[in-house]
């Protein structure tokens, strides 16, 4: 067993906790943090990309709107490389209620979201292919930010300051000494080994695994799971962010935000007793494609690349609630000595992706005080370590226009996302991990409309080669991903990307002939086939 | 859903505009395997990285940032084998557009390529020394120098009468001319007037020899093809919006518009629409009326209102089947129809391209990728040795011409031949 020590231990590697454990250690804390998965792997990789400008919570939730849009233009300063400047608008359809427009106009301005209103004309030329019904429109400084790039970013950072990041470490008990959380156990997924680490304070920032959490140390919390479900389209159809100007209570389906080459429409919200546990309906589906319709009339028209779903924490304190979009998007820091008699030991949950900046500012705040130090926080200042050099607003065409003037060389492995053999080659020498899902994080690969057809053969070559793996670890590395990818597209097969999976499914089982690899060869999990045959698909986990 | 039937339409659109087909791309690599330039050059990377691929990082908000697809032919190859609709040539030609206006500058040698009509208007009244001239190779030399148009592109001689100069002081004064209630409207372009005007006049007896009284209207110009190519929308528009309302009328009355060149005709049948999205209500029916002559043709004979009153030519000969000619997706007419004269064997050459694609292979970065892609044409037309090969496209006759010293003819030549109209 290993043991490890550290000041302040943070649980849970999304963009909370990659946000604490950089403030931490710009503060000069001694931090390590503990991910069970790959960074934003949860929920904070499970989200539309969008980075608020707090336009969608202005009216029923103004504290969280003034905090959406205040970290709004932080960010923008922090992380711009992670940032695609989109804008928004908020467009009030012929199925909305018209009096709400007005409504939300003031309530914007009240907490200083810049909301101007355009002519339909000016939103039709700006995107053709709106809704040409809609009756009015405001446009407001929504964006799409890259999660991976985030907290990949941030990790870096906060190892320039002398911080450690643990990826692929589940937590599997919090030690106690009387009274007091001293540290954790976990375990880490790639080689089995028990890792211990002692700390003096430790921060879960586990999001919807919260109660989970906290109930290793003996304290009783409830964060609710509400469950989002997404569906990305192939296409940016739209390269503003688009919601609906409706009161998010009781609405579904209505933001539709162009991240990447794709545009992601959202989201349902569904609680659900597993956070690890839960299937996409056909009714989500079926309702995103509709909803979509009505800002975007070619919408359904549209090829949809792949659904998933998210848990956003909801906390509440007192009694559970019943609808979820009227829990407060406003964050919770949870000091559990005053709370449940618990030392040493915090959470924070709830918020918003868009927030996480200051929820890691409070949270080390009270890590300060209650280590009884006072240092200011500088993450407000400090723009990020950017891995690509520039500290420019991403842009749609950066990977094309690399690959134009030979920044991307080699050659071409995933063509759809545009990821070349270079690239790939120098990430494999970075880590001793067999996934190509990590290179799918990293680099994007196998995100594009073929959704692995061509590219996965290619890197599970690559992976042979440099790794020295064995047939059967490549075979698994191959069959894992391709599973991973199918998995997402089984709830939105039809019409071309139905025609997509069969060649897919042509190059593999036809060409490639992977359902006749002989047994112990092939790293099939049966067990998991069998269930799928049963369940008719999968459950995102 | 309230959104459903009242934007039916819009939705239909929509859907029809080339960039959106990128969404049709299962990434079959059928375009790519069959591209001619790709299969030559690694300048370009491809229709489909070029096409759908592109097209999913290319933000009409930001600025072009992929100069290679400027090595595009623009064959339109991809377009027709494409088995699921993705429209690659028409979105490349788009691009290629977006491309020039991020440079906020197009070429001079590109801005005079475009312009055939103004060199053809130039050039005719000086055929006899322009001809003599322009075969000179120290000057050659200096064009290529001065404006990058490569020393060994072909260059079609200028016709010393222009054709509608012959339609309207000659022919139609003439005894003979037809006048009947049959009626088709001739659509000339640039190369018939000002550099093939035999062309013309061969289309012209065909035509009159089955009973149609022939309509060259006046005001038709340029179809801007060359303009398209050359990223130059604005001004294509400009001439398609004269061809449209030139054409229109007679559109309405029912009469059918044929050319003998396969490239102008596919612009009014398709490029305006797709392309320069002109696509209303006068640009459909246009289009709807539009035929390459030999498809004109072949129709009357299968309609059995063709006359066959041939005179047998016993002879093997060549014919090249244009790329654009197949963009019609109208099979290949000129075939069966000169299949009909007793005695003639046609050898269909079975090549994708002859490489010049319109103003492509004279400019000078061009010009060997263009004579690569042509290469195994050239080779087959020269192993039949046959003194003459056919082929419907201007800019192909040209080229192949050119590279293998064979006379090149228009299918309608050979006919009204056989017709013994000439």
């Amino acid at each position: 067993m290993q043991k490890k020590s550290t000041e302040v231990l943070v649980i849970g590697g999304g963009v909370t906790g990659c946000g604490v454990l950089f403030d931490l250690a710009q503060r000069g804390f001694k931090a390590t943090l503990l991910e069970r998965g790959a960074l934003s792997m949860g929920t904070s990789g499970r989200f539309h990309g969008l980075l608020h400008s707090g336009g969608r919570y202005a009216v029923n939730d103004p504290d969280a709107a003034h905090e959406c849009i205040v970290e709004n233009q932080i960010l923008r300063k922090v992380m711009p490389h992670c940032i695609e400047d989109t804008g928004g608008m908020f467009v009030s359809t012929p199925d909305d209620p018209p009096e709400f427009a007005d409504e939300f106009y003031q309530a914007c301005h009240k907490v200083s979201i810049p909301a101007t209103e355009i002519s339909i004309e000016e939103m039709l030329r700006r995107e053709p292919l709106l809704n040409p019904k809609i009756r009015r429109v405001f446009t407001v400084p929504d964006a799409s930010v890259e999660t991976w790039d985030a907290c990949r970013s941030l990790v870096v950072s906060a190892a320039e300051h002398g911080a450690e990041t643990l990826e692929f470490h589940e937590v599997t008990e919090l030690l106690k000494e009387g009274n007091k959380v001293v540290g954790a156990v976990a375990i880490n997924k790639v080689t089995g080994e028990t890792v211990t680490i002692t700390a003096d304070l430790i921060v879960s920032a586990v999001g919807a695994w919260g109660g989970r959490l906290a109930a290793m140390a003996d304290c009783d919390v409830t964060v609710h799971a509400g469950k989002g479900t997404m569906i990305a389209m192939n296409y940016r159809m739209v390269n503003t962010v688009v919601n609906r100007c409706v009161h998010p209570s009781g609405s579904d389906g209505d933001i539709i935000v162009p991240i990447g080459t794709v545009a992601v429409i959202g989201t349902t919200s569904v609680r659900v007793d597993d956070p690890d546990n839960y299937p996409i309906e056909e009714w989500e589906v079926k309702l995103m494609m509709e909803e979509g319709e009505k800002m975007v009339p070619s919408f359904r028209k549209f090829r949809a690349l792949r659904a998933w779903a998210g848990v956003r924490p909801l906390y509440q304190e007192k009694g559970a609630a019943s609808d979820l979009r009227a829990v407060t998007r406003k964050y919770a820091l949870l000091d559990h000595s005053p709370r449940d008699g618990v030392d040493n030991f915090v959470t924070i949950t709830g918020g918003k992706w868009t927030t996480y900046r200051m929820m890691a500012e409070d949270t080390v705040d009270l890590v300060c005080k209650k280590l009884d130090t006072t240092r200011a926080c500088r993450t407000a200042e400090t723009t990020l370590h950017n891995p690509h050099g520039e500290s420019k607003y991403h842009t749609l065409g950066s990977r094309l226009q690399k690959l134009e003037t030979g920044e991307f060389d080699g050659q071409l492995i995933c063509e759809c996302e545009i990821v070349t053999r270079n690239q790939i080659e120098a990430n494999l020498a970075t880590n001793d991990r067999h996934i190509i899902n990590d290179l799918r994080r990293d680099l994007r690969v196998g995100m594009g409309p073929c959704q692995g057809g061509f590219c996965t053969y290619r890197v599970a070559g690559l992976m042979h080669k440099n790794k020295q793996l064995t047939t059967q670890q490549t075979n698994k590395a191959l069959v894992d991903f391709l599973q991973e990818r199918w998995k997402g597209m089984n709830t939105v097969l039809w019409g071309q990307h139905l025609r997509q999976m069969q060649l897919d499914e042509g190059i593999y089982m036809g060409v490639l002939g992977l359902d006749k690899l002989p047994p112990g060869l092939s790293g099939i999990d049966e067990k998991r086939v069998a269930e799928v045959e049963t369940e008719g698909y999968y459950e995102v986990s | 859903m309230t959104t459903s039937h009242d934007l039916d339409e819009i939705t239909l659109s929509i859907w029809e505009q080339v960039q959106h087909s990128a969404d049709l791309c299962v990434k079959c690599n059928i375009c790519t395997s069959f591209c001619p330039v790709a299969n030559v050059t690694d300048m370009f990377p491809g229709p489909k990285f070029v096409g759908p691929q592109a097209q999913r990082f290319r933000n009409p908000h930001e600025i072009s940032v992929d100069d290679s697809l400027d090595y595009c032919s623009g064959c339109g190859v991809c377009s027709m084998v494409c088995p699921h609709g993705v429209k690659v040539m028409e979105m490349n030609a788009k691009a290629r557009y977006k491309l020039y206006k991020t440079k906020k500058w197009i070429p001079l040698r590109n801005r005079i390529l475009g312009r055939s009509e103004l060199l053809g208007w130039l050039g005719s009244p000086f055929a006899p020394i322009a001809n003599v001239t322009l075969k000179l190779k120290p000057l050659r030399i200096l064009i290529e120098g001065i404006m990058g148009v490569h020393r060994d592109a072909p260059m079609p001689a200028f016709s010393w009468e222009t054709f509608r100069g012959w339609y309207q002081t000659v022919h139609k004064k003439s005894p003979q001319r037809v006048i009947s209630d049959k009626k088709v409207v001739f659509y000339h372009a640039c190369s018939v007037n000002y550099y093939e005007a035999f062309i013309g006049k061969a289309a012209i007896a065909v035509l009159e020899h089955n009973g149609y009284e022939v309509i060259v209207p006046k005001d038709q110009v340029c179809c801007g093809l060359p303009m398209l190519s050359n990223a130059e929308f604005d001004a294509a528009r400009q001439n398609a919006r004269t061809n449209i309302n030139s054409l229109v009328r007679y559109a309405r009355a029912g009469h059918k518009i044929v050319g003998t060149s396969s490239s102008c005709t596919l612009s009014l049948k398709s490029d305006y629409r797709h392309i320069l999205d002109m696509d209303d209500a006068d640009a459909r029916l246009v289009s709807q009326q539009t035929y390459d002559i030999c498809e004109f043709l072949l129709e009357l004979a299968q309609a059995g209102e063709l006359k066959t009153d041939f005179q047998p030519i016993n002879a093997s000969i060549p014919y090249h089947s244009p790329c654009q000619l197949r963009a019609h997706n109208m099979g290949l007419p000129a075939i069966e129809l000169m299949e009909l004269i007793p005695g003639i064997q046609i050898k269909h050459i079975q090549a994708d391209c002859c490489g010049i694609a319109g103003t492509y292979g004279y400019k000078k970065e061009k010009h060997d990728i263009s004579m690569a892609v042509g290469k195994s044409l050239f080779e087959q037309v020269k192993a039949t040795e046959s003194d003459v090969a056919i082929c419907d496209s201007e800019t192909c006759r040209w080229q192949i011409e050119h590279a293998t010293g064979t006379k090149m003819i228009h299918p309608v030549q050979l006919l009204a031949q056989a017709y013994g109209l000439t």
